[in-house]
Parts: C-alpha cells; structure tokens; sequence
C-alpha cells in the first residue's frame, strides 16, 4: 500500500501548478544582446519608481521570432512588452497585431527619435514599435594593417577602394584576409549583406509590378563582385559565416575589413574581448563609383505592445522607461557612454560626451545614409532596405540565401545562383497572389 | 592460436569502443572546458585546451542573471511529474497487454507507436489553441500532461516487453491464492518488473528533462525549464560561447550526474526493453 501511497503523493506534488496571479506584472520577451542584458540590470529601477514587477523571458533570436508570431498569431497573451526588428514592425502593424505608440506622453519627444528608425518603425504615419537600440552597417578595418600596405581608407569608400583595400591586406601566410562577409545563409544573415550590395549596385528585388529582378544585369554584377571578394580574399569557409562568427574571426585579428552592423564597433574595440582593439577604424558603407546609394542597412531592435495584453497601460508605461532619454543618462551614469544603447535618438548625438566615443559619428552617419521608403536607386513597391517588408520575404530570403551561400562554397557560379533564386522567388510571388 | 585472436579482437573492440565513446563524449567535455573560460579565450584560435586560468565568472554571470534555481525546479517537477503520471497509465496498460490480450492488441501497440511518427511540429498549433482555451499555457501541469502524453507510447512499450518475459503462470499463482487485481499488479508483477520499471522511470526522466521543443513552445516566465534557461544565454550579436558553455553545464549537470549514478538500469534497459 505504502507505494500506492506514495505514487499519489509524488502525483499531487507533480500536479502543483504555479498559476498565480501577480498583481501588475509585466512579461517581457526579448534577445540575449548586451544593451538588453543591462536593461535587464537597470529595470529595478523601473520597478521602484512604478511598483510594477518585469518577468523576462530571454530566447535565442529565432525561437524568439517564432514564439512571438505564434502568441500573437493566437492571441496567447503570454507577452506584455516583445522585442521585434524593423521586419516584422510594419507587416504586424498592419495585421494589428500591434497596440500604436501614439499614447506614449509628451515628454516622451517622439520627435527626438531618429528619422531614418521612426520611418522604419510606423505603419502609416504611426510608431508601433519603440527604438530600443539601432544600427546600420558600416566598414571596420584595421588600421594598422592599412598603414603597413601604404593605403589610406576613405571616410566615404567605393567598392574599387573597399577591394583595393582588400587585395592589399591579405596576407595568407600569416593568416590575415583581406575581408570578412557573411556567408551563412538566411534572410537575416547574408542576404541582408547582399541585398545591400545588389542595392548599392543599381539592382532591387522587384519591379513596381512585383516581378522579381534578380535577372538583371545589376543583380549579377553585384553578386559577382561579393563572390570574388569572398573567394580571392575572405577566410576559408565563409559560406558558414554569420555575425557572429566574423566577430571572432576580426576580434581574433584574422580580418583587414570586415562590413557589418555598427554595433559591432563597440566590440571590435573592447580591448576585454579584442585583441586588435586599439587599431580599429571606421568607414561609411561603399558605393560603386558613380552611383549615390550606399550600401548601409538600417535595422532596430524595438519594443512593442502586443494587442490583446491585458495590461497595455503598464506596458506603454515601460516603453516609455525603457527607450527615454532618462534611460540613457541611467546607463552613461551607471555603465559609461560608450555602453548607451546607440541609433535611437538624435539628442544622444548632440550630447557633447557620446561625441568622444570612437564610432559615434560614423554610426549616425551610417544610419542617416539609410532610407527604408528609398532603399534602391530605381523606385520599387516595397519598404525596407536589407529586406523586403513583406511577410513572404523571410522564407524567399532564407531560400534564396541559401544558393548564394552554395556559391560561395563553389558549388554555383553567381549566374547559376542567381538563375536559381529568380526562379525560387517568381514561383514563390506567383503562388503568394502578387 | 584461438586464445590470441580472441585477445586481439577483445582489445580491438576495447579500443573502439573507446574512440566511439570518447567521440561521443567529446562535445560534452568541450563546453564544461569552455564554461570555464573568457569569451576570449572561449573563440582563441589555436584553441586553448588545458592549460589557461580557470575562472569561474561565467557561472557567476549566470548566477546573477537567471534565477537558476526556478529553471531546476520547474525541469524536476516537469520530468518528474509527466514520469510518474505516465508510469501510472502505463503499468496497468502494459499488464493488460502482456497479460489479457485480445485480438486488437498488437495493432494498438502500433497505433501507439504511431503517433511518435508525426512530427511535434504538425500538432503545436492545435494544442497551443486549446492551451490557450484551458489557460495551461506557462503552467508546469500543461507541460507535465504533455510530455507526458508524449512519452506515453515509450513507456507502454518498454513496460509491455519487460512484462512479457514474466511468465503468466506466477500471476496464475498468485490468483489461485487468492490475490485480486490490485494485488497482483502492485505485490506480484510491480516486484518482479522492478528493474523494467526503474529503467523506464530513468529513461523517460531523461527524455522529458531533454525535450526541448514543447518546453520552450508553451512557456514564457513562469514554467521555463532549463531548455528555456539555455536558450536564453545564445545571442545575435555579440561573443557568448562561455557562459552559454556555463549555463548549459549547469542544466545537464543534474540529468549527468543521475545518469552516472543509474547508467546500469539504463544499459539494462536500453538494451533489453522495446528497443532492444
């Protein structure tokens, strides 16, 4: 009998579930990048000023996607407060997945947002999602290796200079390349890079039409220069590298360039992580010669109300915390200035202290060289610059990453990729009705 | 001459049972020597092996950061719970199974086994909609019934074979002495099958504190297990490798140091249970 017993016993333990009902908690889902990290360690103030309590929840980017799609899609209401990109801000704006910032209090200054992350931001003249941190996408290089080839880099490079560059810096022997892209595939790893190339090569995804373009003359010519510039000076398997993986490779001093998102620079110059810290410079994203469009991204981690939370009015009172100008005097008193989560708002660029640190001003410069209504040199029916904000793109993206991933393993050449992910994309388009 | 081959076969099989082993291993050694080191020299290439200077920061970091002790205690009722739970469906379904079969038996054996073939992904939808209906999302008894719904088919098959090897003659007897149903399961057959349902017990322990797609599909803050703590330590952007090395040291630390301690029953019932 004793077992009988005991099974029931260990069976109501098991069945003990935690349902409480907090009195005004917030639930937070958001990624494990740095600036949300120490959001996460300032919010106690948050919580003192307000009496409302935060329950994190920290997911890997992709979990953190499908997750939030899903509660939203369902109306879960598991989420209060979710973190988002500039990818899903408008589309689920649209959907009304999303509750509209417009409630946020004057002093909140809306304005003072920057215009390239607000446009990126709202859904027909309204902001659903608040700038937690932005970036674009810059030039890094090493600026001794550049001294030791005799070169100079340009605060406003072309492509011929960003190969140039290239050429001169690789030093296999001593396993230095000339240049680190992302490889992997993905719509947010290398066909963000890429699409940027393609735009500041004259090419676009569609036409006004919605016909894809990737047979265009443009589209080779900018695939076939990032695929040389990857196999004549990038590092060996580089159709497996993401951020992340160039990070390490340039932290490690194994890159003379590497294009990537601004936010990096803090890293790259981190001399706890880095080993070339103290020779980093920065460059505006190249364009070709003779054509004015750069290939700069613009992207923003930002937080949003999902519709449907029970406690809206809480929530918009974290945004307001989280993404204020007061948050980043929190965060330059506690952590310094050069820990202030950047591209959010123009005030921090005016303020005379963030203009000291090293990658400041080209990060603004970067994000105002970006237009996400503008993002291609002929006119085109879409909004966003890496991507294309319309909900079919992350799966096209990811598809048609991965043939110019292939390429850059040297299994297609960029005619046959491209060939490939025209067709991918047309059928595609043509099954989603455009 | 027979005596040397068999020698020589013996330290061969030794030797790769050892590679195979170590190979298997390896990852798992990888990130407990990486926990402990910087992010820097986490990503050092060459990489460092031995021979740095051990820190514990990262375990430090974690502490801070995550509420270590809330994952843990949510994978323990979890895995747990949905083990006991499914143990008390399985036990007397197995019984009637190996012991009163009718003529369906086998086939709903097989239909049991049959919905392990669709994948979890197939059904997320459906069940987060009646989770949602049932307000069982983020709570440890949505996830305990799942898992163990799950986990449902592996036991009943492995309790069915274990049961099948207890000769049916010894339940007779025990009937002729007059033991009832209840008895018999929990004095005659619970007894007997004792090192078929610990293996069971084991495995499927570590089957539910492992799974990795309904834990993190169905929690937000509050039912979080530690799949759901070791998720939250890898990043977009920015170095992590150690202290995710960290947090996903401390999460399997618990279900390794069971496994060790119980790895006889668990060779036993690997190799002598369903899938044997």
């Amino acid at each position: 009998m004793r077992l009988g017993k005991s099974l029931v016993a260990s069976t109501a333990l098991a069945l003990v579930a935690a349902s409480g009902a907090f009195a005004q908690t917030l639930t937070i889902a958001t990624v494990n990048n740095g600036d949300m990290i120490r959001m996460q360690g300032l919010s106690n103030e948050f919580t003192a000023q307000t009496g409302i309590e935060l329950e994190w929840v920290i997911l890997e980017e992709n979990i953190l996607r499908q997750r939030v799609t899903q509660d939203i899609a369902t109306s879960g209401g598991q989420f209060d407060i979710m973190t988002i990109g500039m990818y899903e801000a408008p589309i689920w704006a649209e959907r009304g997945w999303l509750v509209s910032l417009d409630g946020l209090p004057e002093e909140y200054d809306i304005d003072d947002i920057l215009p390239a992350m607000r446009a990126g931001l709202s859904f027909e003249d309204s902001l659903y999602a608040a700038p937690f941190y932005g970036e674009s996408s810059m030039v890094m290089y090493r600026t001794d290796l550049m001294e030791a080839a005799g070169m100079e880099m340009p605060e406003e490079p072309t492509w011929d200079d960003i190969a140039a560059a290239a050429a001169a810096m690789t030093d296999r022997d001593n396993n230095i390349n000339g240049i680190c892209l992302r490889g992997r595939a993905g719509w947010g790893e290398n066909m963000a890079f890429i699409t940027t190339v393609a735009n500041s090569f004259g090419a676009r995804w569609f036409d006004e039409d919605w016909n894809a373009q990737l047979d265009s003359p443009e589209w080779l010519e900018a695939v076939t220069f990032y695929n040389d510039l990857l196999q004549n000076y990038g590092p060996p398997g580089a159709a497996n590298n993401g951020f992340n993986e160039n990070l390490t490779l340039f932290q490690q001093g194994r890159c003379g360039m590497w294009l990537d998102a601004t936010v990096a620079a803090s890293f790259v110059t981190n001399p706890s992580d880095s080993t070339v810290a103290d020779s980093v410079g920065f460059a505006l994203a190249p364009n070709r010669d003779g054509l004015d469009k750069r290939a700069n991204w613009l992207w923003a981690w930002a937080l949003a109300i999902p519709a449907g939370t029970q406690q809206e009015e809480a929530a918009m009172e974290f945004i307001n915390w989280a993404t204020s100008k007061d948050y980043l005097e929190l965060v330059a008193e506690r952590e310094g200035w050069a820990n202030v989560p950047p591209g959010s708002r123009t005030s921090l660029y005016e303020t005379p202290e963030y203009a000291e640190v090293p990658f400041a001003d080209m990060t603004l410069r970067s994000i105002n060289a970006a237009d996400p209504n503008n993002p291609t040199i002929d006119p085109v029916p879409y909004v966003g610059i890496q991507f294309v904000a319309i909900p079919e793109w992350a799966g096209i993206g990811t598809a048609a990453g991965q043939e110019f991933s292939a390429m850059v393993a040297g299994q297609l050449t960029p005619e046959q990729a491209l060939e490939r992910a025209q067709a991918l994309v047309t059928d595609e388009m043509e099954a989603a009705g455009y | 001459m027979a005596r040397s081959v068999t020698t020589q076969r013996k330290s061969l099989n030794t030797f790769i049972a050892w590679t195979i082993g170590l190979l298997i291993f390896f990852p798992i050694l990888w990130t407990i020597l990486t926990s402990f080191k910087t992010e820097a020299q986490a990503i050092a290439d060459p990489p460092v092996w031995f021979f740095f200077d051990w820190t514990l920061e990262n375990y430090r970091v974690v502490q801070e950061r995550s509420n270590y002790n809330r994952f843990l205690w949510n994978s323990i009722i979890i895995a747990g719970g949905s083990t006991i739970l499914g143990m008390i469906i399985a036990i007397p379904a197995a019984w009637s199974m190996a012991f009163v079969p009718s003529r369906r038996t086998k086939d709903i054996l097989l239909w049991m086994l049959s919905t392990k073939m669709l994948p979890a992904v197939g059904v997320l939808y459906p069940i987060y909609l009646i989770f949602i209906q049932l307000g069982l999302l983020d709570t440890r008894i949505g996830l305990t019934i799942v898992l163990m719904l799950i986990n449902l088919p592996i036991m009943v098959w492995m309790l069915y074979t274990y049961f099948k090897e207890i000769p049916g003659e010894i339940l007779e007897a025990a009937r002729m002495d007059g033991a009832g149903l209840k008895e018999e399961i929990l004095y005659v057959l619970t007894p007997m099958a004792i090192p078929g349902i610990a293996s069971t017990v084991l495995l499927n322990i570590i089957l539910a504190w492992n799974e990795a797609f309904w834990t993190l599909n169905l929690t937000a803050a509050r039912a979080a297990p530690l799949t759901a703590f070791i998720a939250s330590y890898s990043s977009p952007e920015g170095l992590f490798y150690a202290k995710l090395s960290a947090a996903s040291t401390m999460a399997i630390a618990p279900i390794l140091i069971l496994g060790w301690f119980s790895q006889k029953q668990l060779v036993r019932g690997l190799t002598f249970g369903a899938v044997k």
